[in-house]
């Protein structure tokens, strides 16, 4: 097995009430990779996310974590204790804690009860916190109750929340919906720095951002794997066109129905 | 936040505690024997109340069982204090029922470091073993609520059916003394004043702790959002269980105080409409602050015993009043309003308009 491999989805089958939402998905990400996982509505991508982080449990099938690890069978937290992080689409903070105290508990840790019993704050803590609402933009709201934020913000937040939180692998989805065309090319970038250290699938309906910034796209429809391959690729392939507007080539028109 | 600079809010609420303890202790000096005696249950109840307002307001889980953990922490109490008011002979009601023998539960009871010591295990024990059932299969809401009334149904049916073992519905009363000390007298009632006093400053300061740390802003955040604490990381089901056994030893704590205040203890104050009560002291006085649940218990009940003597009939009005006036116009009950009045927020926390709905 491919060393840098860092998961893998293996003929993962997800069933909802008889319904397959997936069907024998593969996905393979690499160490370090960006992905952009696109599709119709409804073709399965936020139900494989939901896989991977333990939300759904797959009728079959593996998720190998680091090549040894199926964590079909793990709990949430576990998942996320491995190095798993999930963002989702809406924005979702703790609105009663303070952008700060988000950060906190977010921060990677040891997260059991008596450990944050007994957890007081480091200067080394208290750095990496700083330099993270810094990096969010959000040094001046940081005794703010996070539920007064703007959406954008939340956004940030949450996404410095993750990055706290050090994963191997982070799952996004849709993370710039609703957001401006700036913070959507800072979100980008963002993107693209973290992925210099960190594997990342994000889902996406936005085709302009997904042409900017996309190195790998994995094209979902039904349920199943339709294309993978580089943004040029899955523009040129004409069963992506067809599922996506009937016979019309420009992917690009997708957006509308979206 | 983390600072720990002495703005003069810091200070003030210090002076406040500082006060408020110094009364608590010297309130013996000049209050009557009965208005003591009342005092002292009413700090019971703050205890409970504080443990309430951890497993409600903090996380957000509304249990309407506490009745059954004051309880049994006051059965607890009272079966050592029955053993002893009845010295070798059996307990009368165990006589009546044609017992012949000590049930061999009610043997080490006999001792009160166990009896102690039992009041807060018990209840801290059902509540996690209930917690384990519910919480770890993701029972919350109204669900986890009903199932509280639920538990409260059981051990009410089943403290009145078993009379030969729990005194059945005149519950256990009748007692003499405590550790050879008589409870009747004025030098004893006064200490056990100071001991509740020193229980609730502890349950307090505990309380605080809990929901400082780190731990403490974990709960909230479960409370905010179980599922995203979750996908960060941690186990809300342990927490969940953690906070509700503190909560439920607490209520055990209070309900051995009470039994040696008040001298009786029956089904009936473990039931339906006592445990719905300790629900509105913590919703009237603030739920989220451990000082206005505390204060909500002490002045609802001295409210209760003031106006129940003249009108009797008008009191459960009263209440139901004040508490609809609460949920609707102050969502974070009677200290929301005093910090509104007395403290303008800080520039930054103008945003922070997050109201609570009802359950």
């Amino acid at each position: 097995m491919n060393r840098s491999v860092i998961l893998q989805c293996e003929a993962v089958t997800v069933e909802f009430d008889g319904f397959k939402a997936v069907q024998g998905m593969d996905l393979r990400l690499e160490k370090g990779e960006l992905r952009f996982l696109i599709g119709p509505n409804g073709a399965g991508k936020t139900t494989i996310l939901d896989v991977i982080c333990g939300k759904v449990k797959p009728a079959s099938g593996k998720v190998l974590f680091q090549g040894k690890v199926d964590i079909t069978r793990r709990k949430e937290h576990q998942i996320a204790e491995l190095g798993i992080g999930r963002k989702f689409q809406a924005p979702s903070i703790f609105p009663t804690l303070t952008v700060f105290e988000n950060l906190e508990i977010a921060m990677r840790q040891n997260r059991g009860v008596f450990a944050t019993l007994r957890a007081k704050m480091s200067a080394e803590e208290r750095d990496r916190i700083e330099a993270q609402l810094a990096m969010i933009g959000l040094e001046a709201k940081a005794d703010w109750r996070a539920g007064g934020l703007s959406h954008g913000e939340k956004q940030w937040l949450e996404i410095g929340m993750m990055l706290l939180q050090e994963p191997e692998v982070l799952l996004l989805d849709e993370p710039v919906a609703g957001m401006t065309d700036k913070e959507t090319d800072k979100t980008g970038e963002l993107l693209h720095q973290i992925a210099r250290k960190r594997s990342i699938v994000v889902v996406e309906h936005d085709m302009e951002f997904v042409r900017n910034f996309a190195s790998k796209v994995t094209v979902m429809h039904e349920g199943k794997l339709l294309k993978e391959g580089s943004m040029d690729e899955i523009q040129q392939d004409d069963r992506v066109a067809e599922v996506y507007l009937g016979k019309r080539r420009d992917v690009d028109v997708s957006r509308s129905t979206a | 936040m983390q600072l720990r600079t002495l703005t003069p809010q810091r200070i003030y609420i210090l002076i406040g505690y500082a006060v408020a303890s110094a009364a608590l202790f010297s309130a013996p000096l000049f209050m009557s024997d009965f208005r003591l005696n009342l005092l002292a249950k009413f700090l019971a109840f703050a205890i409970v109340a504080l443990g309430l307002d951890l497993i409600w307001g903090y996380t957000g889980i509304l249990s309407l069982g506490h009745g059954v953990f004051f309880g049994l922490g006051a059965y607890a109490m009272a079966m050592y204090l029955k053993l002893e008011a009845s010295g070798d002979r059996l307990p009368d009601f165990m006589g009546w029922s044609g017992l012949t023998q000590l049930p061999w539960f009610w043997k080490p009871f006999e001792s009160f470091a166990f009896a102690a010591a039992m009041g807060i295990a018990l209840p801290a024990v059902l509540a996690l073993v209930l917690g384990y059932f519910t919480f770890r299969n993701r029972i919350r809401g109204v669900y986890f609520t009903i199932l509280t009334q639920a538990l409260v149904i059981i051990t009410v049916t089943l403290f009145i059916g078993q009379q030969a073992f729990t005194g059945g519905t005149n519950g256990l009363t009748g007692f003499s003394s405590v550790l050879g000390v008589p409870l009747s007298s004025p030098d004893t009632k006064r200490m056990l004043y100071w001991i509740t006093v020193i229980a609730l400053l502890g349950a307090f300061v505990l309380c605080r702790y809990l929901v400082k740390s780190r731990f403490g802003k974990v709960l909230r955040a479960i409370r905010d959002g179980e599922n995203r604490a979750r996908f960060i990381g941690y186990n809300p089901a342990v927490y969940q269980m953690l906070v509700f056994s503190i909560s439920a030893g607490l209520a055990g704590l209070a309900g051995m105080l009470f039994v040696l205040h008040v001298g009786i203890i029956s089904p009936f104050m473990m039931a339906i409409v006592p445990s719905i009560e300790m629900v509105l002291w913590v919703a009237i006085g603030g739920r989220g602050t451990l000082i206005g649940a505390a204060l909500g218990a002490i002045l609802l009940n001295y409210a209760k015993s003031e106006f129940s003597t003249s009108y009797p009939d008008a009191w459960l009005f009263f209440l139901g009043a004040l508490f609809v006036i609460v949920v609707v116009f102050l969502p974070k009950g009677a200290v929301g309003l005093f910090g509104r009045l007395k403290f303008p927020k800080r520039k930054g926390q103008k945003h922070e308009q997050v109201s609570h709905s009802a359950v």
